[in-house]
């Protein structure tokens, strides 16, 4: 049961974590965090890599999709913006990598600014379409503009670079990755403390009204964009540094669809709720895979039988979840919360 | 003085003229009603004035300035001019202390770097946000205990006094209410005549409503103007608005003064 916890200042009152007791789960999950890369095997540390880049850009869309109410299906395109900004910059200059990826971030945008313009005009799906169209003319951008792209073989890249100290191990790599993933989550948090996060979600639950209160439609929407792009131009320049090699395919249209799941399994317009689906959509085809490999020393055909189910398996479960949860794992973790905040009681 | 003015105002969508000709005034610091049978164009009247349509003739002043049609709501709000809607135009996914917050939107500065630190500048002005929606405005209609809800949860009277709440936080000048007391039951009705009475005589704000509760209308208003198919067809004060036979005659559809003399007698008494 949470007790004791009156406020005597409006500044403890409007803190993120306002409990002990947060703060304790809070210090002991960024210790697992750090620990981690120096107790796993080489491939959960790959793992580790790819979730902390996809709660990057999955905390992007959240803000675009999740808390702004536009739906995107550029985002993928969005980061193959960083990626490209990121591998031309690497192999074209010689700055230090948090200079490359702050201008593929400021790239992607741009971008995103210009493809937001028709956001004032379409909502929903069209807006889904007129994305759609932006994420196909990038797609041929990065396929067809050979002088800079490298066209369709792509762009292969030196590892990330600074002050002398090379990446180029996953190692290393998930110590520039996940302490970036958690400072971009802490600013998204940040920006729903203050006026313009509260814009935002103006603008999605009732833009008519957001108006009448004095808030610029045109300018918080492209604000949007941008700062969701910004946070695929990040997530995308990670993944150039992470591979080390950009092709137009890296960034196919499935990928937009991926970001699109993990925010509404997770929970739209909640940052934990992006973080969890952002894991739950890398790490499940994972385990599923594992899964088959346990099976088949019991069951030789098992390979052969599962191969062609890990994919109906893995969209029944999102399915289910829409279904069973519609607001996502967020909601899970809220009821647990819940439970625990009332605990020995009960409602 | 008058605060707004409004002189000839017509709009028209395709053939439906919504407002001919509309002039009448709303002198500064009073409780200025518009009544009207249904479809009269009273909310199409609070739309033009908040920059949603634009009128096809006509101007209007306020604080003695014209309001061209080019002046965008955002800009109107920032102004002073501040409203709620008939029907609640709450942010359903926030709760009521945040809804109220947005409402100081227009009189805030921090942009979007100092927003993702949440450091310096941005954090004082939010600090300073949540102290004056604490004092004077939560405090003054009594929603200390609801301010953690979201507001989808709240009964339909607490919402009209969110939504309140939230244009008095745009620092409003005149406070356009459209029908703040619809739908709700006595006693929460009492409440709501007291705040906007409090509002323009403790805050100087002009209140400018539109009400088809012609008890609460007749006992708290200043000032009556009233609309029929889109023309004013008499403006003044309650007493003399009550007993124009023409005024009689939009609500009844004939000249009977006596059964509606009675009639608004017994509203005004029973509340």
């Amino acid at each position: 049961m949470r007790i004791g916890d009156a406020k005597q200042s409006y500044e403890a009152d409007e803190a993120i974590w306002t409990s002990q007791t947060q703060k304790f789960w809070l210090g002991l999950f960024l210790l697992i965090l750090l620990v981690f890369p120096f107790v796993v095997n080489s491939y959960l540390l790959y793992l580790g890599c790819l979730v902390g880049i996809a709660v990057i850009s999955t905390t992007g869309l959240n803000i675009l999709t999740g808390f702004t109410g536009l739906i995107s299906l550029g985002q993928a395109g969005f980061m193959g913006v960083g990626a490209y900004t990121v591998a031309w910059l690497s192999i074209n200059t010689a700055l230090p990598f948090p200079v490359t990826l702050l201008l593929a971030g400021l790239m992607a945008a741009a971008v995103g600014i210009l493809v937001g313009l028709p956001s004032l005009r379409v909502k929903g799906l069209y807006l889904a379409i007129a994305t759609l169209a932006a994420s196909v003319f990038l797609h041929f951008i990065f396929a067809e503009w050979e002088s800079v792209t490298g066209g369709m073989g792509g762009l292969s890249l030196e590892p990330a670079h600074l002050f002398g100290l090379t990446f180029q191990s996953d190692f290393r790599m998930y110590f520039i990755i996940v302490p970036l993933a958690v400072l971009m989550v802490l600013a998204a948090r940040n920006v729903f403390r203050t006026r313009i996060g509260r814009a935002f979600i103006a603008i999605r639950d009732r833009d008519i009204s957001a108006e009448i209160l004095g808030i610029n439609l045109l300018r918080y929407k492209l604000m949007s964009f941008a700062l969701s792009s910004f946070y695929a131009g990040i997530a995308g320049g990670l993944f150039a540094y992470f591979y080390r090699v950009v092709t137009p395919e890296s960034f196919p249209l499935s990928m937009s669809i991926f970001y699109l799941a993990a925010v509404i399994v997770g929970g739209m317009g909640n940052l934990l709720g992006g973080i969890l689906g952002a894991a739950f959509m890398t790490l499940v085809p994972e385990a599923l895979k594992l899964l088959t490999a346990a099976l088949t020393p019991f069951y030789p055909n098992a390979p052969v039988f599962m191969s062609p189910m890990l994919e109906i398996i893995f969209g029944a479960l999102i399915v289910g979840f829409l279904i069973f949860e519609p607001h996502g794992l967020a909601e899970i973790w809220h009821r647990i919360r819940r439970f625990f905040r009332l605990w020995p009681f009960r409602n | 003085m008058s605060i707004l003015e409004i002189s000839n105002l017509s709009l028209s969508f395709g053939g439906v003229k919504a407002l001919q000709d509309v002039s009448f005034r709303v002198p500064e610091n009073t409780v200025t009603t518009i009544i009207g049978p249904n479809g009269a164009g009273k909310t199409s009247l609070f739309n033009c004035i908040s920059g949603f349509y634009k009128p096809q003739q006509g101007a209007i002043h306020y604080q003695g300035q014209p309001l061209p049609g080019n002046i965008k709501p955002p800009k109107r709000a920032a102004m002073g001019l501040a409203r709620t809607f008939q029907n609640i135009a709450l942010f359903r996914g926030m709760t009521v202390l945040d809804n109220i917050k947005l409402g100081a939107h227009v009189h805030m500065k921090s942009g979007l770097l100092s927003a993702l630190a949440y450091f310096g500048p941005a954090r004082r002005e939010e600090m300073a946000v949540r102290k004056d929606v604490e004092e004077r405005i939560i405090d003054f209609l009594e929603i200390d205990h609801i301010r953690r809800q979201p507001v989808a949860s709240l009964s339909y009277g607490l919402q009209k006094r969110v939504e309140l709440a939230r244009a008095l936080a745009m620092q409003p000048k005149v406070l356009m209410l459209d029908e703040p007391v619809a739908g709700m039951n006595r006693e929460e009705k009492e409440d709501m005549a007291r705040f906007i009475l409090d509002i323009r005589e403790e805050w100087g704000v002009t209140v400018l409503m539109v009400e088809h509760d012609m008890g609460m209308v007749m006992d708290i208003s200043d000032h009556i103007a009233v609309l029929n198919f889109g023309q004013v067809i008499t403006e003044g004060l309650p007493a003399d608005v009550q007993n124009n036979p023409e005024v009689i005659k939009a609500y009844l559809g004939n000249s009977d003064i006596d059964s509606l003399r009675k009639k608004l007698n017994a509203e005004g008494e029973a509340a």
